[in-house]
């Protein structure tokens, strides 16, 4: 189930790509000027589009979740991740983290979690209520890259859900994966509803190793 | 030709001194390091700008915390907690190892609303910061100077 595996399957000779390109945009939030600068040059240089906002509120507007027409409606503005700083005035990343798992079109992107303080409850609060990972500040160039691959092993998986049920006349066995047959690139709940908790697994169990 | 090799060669081995005696007096840790390691030819101008925009934020939190602990009837001690953990936060993403310190013991100092300690604690930021300042003023001189003379920066482990 490499990625490997999936870019083969998605090129055939001559044909155009269906796999759309890797580089994500990422909405990083925090309210530090300092730490904003730092994670906008750790993801720039993870060859990542960035977009920082200084509050959960501003991330809520970028997304259009207030209601209002978000600047992130645009097409080629789509999020694919967002990174946000735990402890901020206001809406903190805990509050931005439900406000975005309850919202059905934006429940999908991949939320990750930044905090100075290693607080296990905490790791665990935001975890369970659907954060894709948990990173200590202060953070580093390997933690934005262990994240990239991470969302990236995500997306694919999703794309080779997709494609395989786009692309029937392709013979290949592959595991059964929980897809039904949605061709629509935002997902419909039903036929992702498996891939949340397996990722989820997966984090805790990037994240606890460490401790070990 | 050779006379500028060794100009070079000369700045270059100042700088890597420089470096790693603010590292072993305790100024700078291993994030800094990682700091420069996202600096490139492309960008040489990156860490002094974070460096940059760090400083200016230690002048304004300390600024407004000093006026929070101003009248001993009247301390707002929430206000320099969220401070101090603002400092404590940024001091730690630039790899400002003493000023970090100081963050600890001011911490400790507003949790028991010790106001002679918080006072005390912001006066060492206020000094730490200052120190730190002239200290990568200096590292980014050189920094210059060995562009100027057409030499690439060194890439300084520190163990």
């Amino acid at each position: 189930m490499a990625v490997g595996e999936v870019m083969r399957m998605e090129v055939p000779t001559g044909g155009d790509l269906t796999v759309s390109s890797p580089d994500l945009h990422v909405l990083a939030v925090d309210d530090s000027i300092v730490d904003r600068k730092v994670i906008e040059r750790l993801l720039r240089i993870s060859s990542c589009k960035v977009t920082t906002v200084e509050s959960g509120t501003r991330a809520l507007q970028y997304l259009g979740l207030d209601g209002n027409t978000g600047a992130s409606d645009l097409k080629d503005l789509k999020v694919n991740l967002i990174v946000t700083d735990y402890s901020m005035p206001g809406l903190t990343g805990y509050d931005l983290l439900k406000k975005i798992k309850e919202s059905s079109t934006f429940r999908e992107i991949p939320v990750v979690i930044m905090s100075s303080e290693n607080i296990l409850t905490r790791i665990e609060q935001c975890l369970k209520e659907g954060a894709e990972d948990f990173l200590l500040k202060p953070v580093k160039l390997a933690d934005v890259k262990r994240i990239k691959q991470l969302i990236m092993r995500n997306e694919a998986e999703d794309h080779k859900t997709l494609s395989h049920s786009n692309k029937r006349k392709l013979g290949e066995d592959v595991d059964a994966s929980p897809s039904s047959s949605s061709s629509s690139s935002s997902h419909d709940d039903s036929s992702v509803k498996d891939f949340p908790s397996s990722k989820r697994m997966k984090s805790e169990s990037d994240i606890f190793s460490p401790f070990i | 030709l050779h006379a500028m090799n060794t100009v070079v060669a000369q700045l270059q081995r100042r700088f890597q001194d420089y470096l790693v005696s603010l590292y072993q007096q305790g100024f700078l840790d291993n994030q800094f390091t990682e700091l420069r390691k996202l600096q490139d030819e492309g960008t040489p101008d990156f860490v002094a700008e974070v460096v940059s925009l760090f400083f200016d934020d230690c002048s304004k939190l300390i600024n407004s915390m000093s006026r929070s602990l101003e009248r001993p009837e009247n301390v707002d001690f929430k206000q320099v907690d969220s401070g101090v953990h603002q400092l404590k936060g940024s001091s730690s993403s630039v790899g400002a190892r003493r000023v970090k310190n100081v963050c600890i013991s001011f911490k400790e100092c507003c949790d028991v609303q010790n106001r002679e300690g918080c006072l005390r604690c912001l006066q060492q930021v206020d000094y730490e910061y200052k120190m730190l300042k002239t200290k990568l003023q200096d590292l980014f001189n050189l920094e210059q100077q060995i562009v100027q003379a057409g030499g690439a920066i060194p890439q300084v482990n520190i163990n």
